[in-house]
């Protein structure tokens, strides 16, 4: 009764939103793309839609050899996150911290774990060669987040998965996890402290004070790489404590 | 054709949390709320024929010719936070079996132990 | 080359949609738990075909590794991991 009361709600809701959103953006057809006709000589498409002349003068930003570039990473969606959005990044920062925080509190009573079973001999041979390829990977995916793409959230993401294959190969395995604690807090500590010096160099709060090179380089983009560091050693370590602490059997009363 | 198909698992996810007297099944359906407007936002900064927005040295650098990068900023947050919503309910869930013996939502009474 | 872009987005999108409705009509809680994780990866199918190679990478490591493993340590205190309403 309950179910098909509720399939009805939805249908009917399903119906007033879709045919609402239907007028102002087409469901099914997606936008072309504007190419101009009497720009910089370089174009040969030519899927014309909108001819526009507003672009003849741009600077054409070439892969290994501009200097000196407004941002300097190859990476779109880096130089969106880490340098235009700086400060969102801090406040998912903060809402991620929170979580951690939360579980931390909630679960970390009894300190007594219990495991998934006992493993087997090809979970326990494939760890051993798995675990340093999974932490290796994870800390290129953060170092080069200015290059290829990635960033800070997977790479650390990947070095808490391996982590938590330590922790299902072997039953007797068991992390000290006060490294991970003030690895936590010194990151996070100096992503604030880079923000401040940027506030006293410059103007803003976060500002990239440091030259930012050549596009393509390892060492460019300013302070992009370095907070890309600082986010992937955070979001990690939390990580790993958080899965550690949900591993805990909770006392029953 | 994939932002139609996104709406509808939005729509899937709102009929799983209504229709179910368990507390992880109702998790279940908010991670799939999650994941259609995590599409649907992504699918709205979509160009025919654009390229991902990374620079190669193979392509011309002018904004025309890439898809939109704002759009996948904006979901990169989404997801990491929704993880951080997912692992805290599931903290509240556990407690719930803890102090009362069930996940069943109906066989815990509410404001009427006072 | 449009032909084949065309039929690989109809069939992503039927995956999604097909996935979800597993995930939410089925009476396990496992069988939840495991469908959802294979919607997971339908959607970084998705967001590769929308051109959009950071947000994937993200996806898959978090949709993958770290949601399935908190969701199937919730469960393990049930009598049997069927066990579902």
């Amino acid at each position: 009764m309950r179910k098909i009361f509720t399939a009805l709600f939805v249908v009917f809701f399903g119906i007033v939103l879709l045919l609402g959103i239907s007028r102002t953006i087409p469901l099914t057809k997606y936008e072309d793309k504007i190419v101009p006709t009497s720009a910089g000589g370089a174009f040969i498409e030519k899927k014309v839609n909108i001819t526009t002349e507003n672009y003849k003068d741009y600077k054409d930003v070439i892969f290994g050899e501009t200097r000196d570039a407004e941002t300097g990473s190859a990476n779109m969606v880096t130089s969106v996150v880490v340098n235009y959005r700086a400060f969102d990044t801090l406040g998912e920062i903060t809402v991620l911290f929170l979580a951690a925080v939360g579980v931390s509190l909630l679960m970390g009573g009894s300190g007594k774990k219990k495991r998934l079973g006992k493993s087997g001999f090809i979970l326990k041979t494939a760890a051993g060669i798995l675990f340093p390829v999974m932490l290796i990977t994870g800390i290129y995916i953060f170092t080069h987040g200015h290059l290829t793409p990635g960033g800070g959230f997977p790479g650390g993401s990947m070095i808490a998965s391996s982590f938590l294959l330590l922790y299902l190969a072997d039953e007797k395995f068991e992390l000290k996890l006060k490294g991970f604690k003030v690895a936590e807090g010194v990151a996070g500590t100096l992503f604030i402290v880079i923000g401040a010096v940027g506030l006293m160099a410059g103007g803003y709060f976060l500002m990239n004070f440091l030259p930012t090179g050549t596009v393509g380089n390892l060492f460019s983009a300013g302070i992009v790489p370095i907070i890309y560091v600082l986010i992937g050693l955070k979001v990690g370590s939390e990580i790993t404590g958080v899965l550690s602490d949900m591993m805990t059997v909770e006392v029953h009363e | 054709m994939i932002r139609l198909a996104s709406l509808i698992l939005i729509l899937i996810g709102l009929y799983g949390v209504f229709s179910t007297r368990n507390v992880i099944k109702i998790l279940v359906g908010v991670n799939i709320m999650e994941l259609g407007v995590n599409i649907f936002i992504i699918s709205i900064g979509f160009v025919n024929g654009g390229l991902a927005p990374i620079l190669t040295s193979g392509s011309f650098s002018s904004a025309l010719n890439f898809v939109d990068p704002l759009a996948q900023a904006i979901v990169l947050t989404s997801i990491v936070i929704g993880l951080g919503i997912t692992t805290l309910g599931l903290v509240f869930a556990r407690k719930i079996h803890v102090n009362y013996g069930t996940y069943d939502l109906s066989k815990i009474g509410g404001g009427s132990d006072d | 080359m449009m032909e084949l872009l065309n039929i690989l987005e109809w069939g992503v999108s039927i995956l999604l949609i097909f996935f979800a409705l597993a995930a939410v009509v089925s009476k396990k809680l496992l069988t939840s738990i495991i469908f959802l994780s294979v919607l997971s990866m339908a959607a970084v199918a998705a967001f590769a075909l929308l051109r959009a190679p950071d947000v994937a990478v993200t996806e898959a490591v978090i949709g993958s590794g770290l949601v399935t493993f908190i969701f199937v340590t919730s469960i393990r205190g049930l009598r049997k991991a069927g066990d579902s309403i």
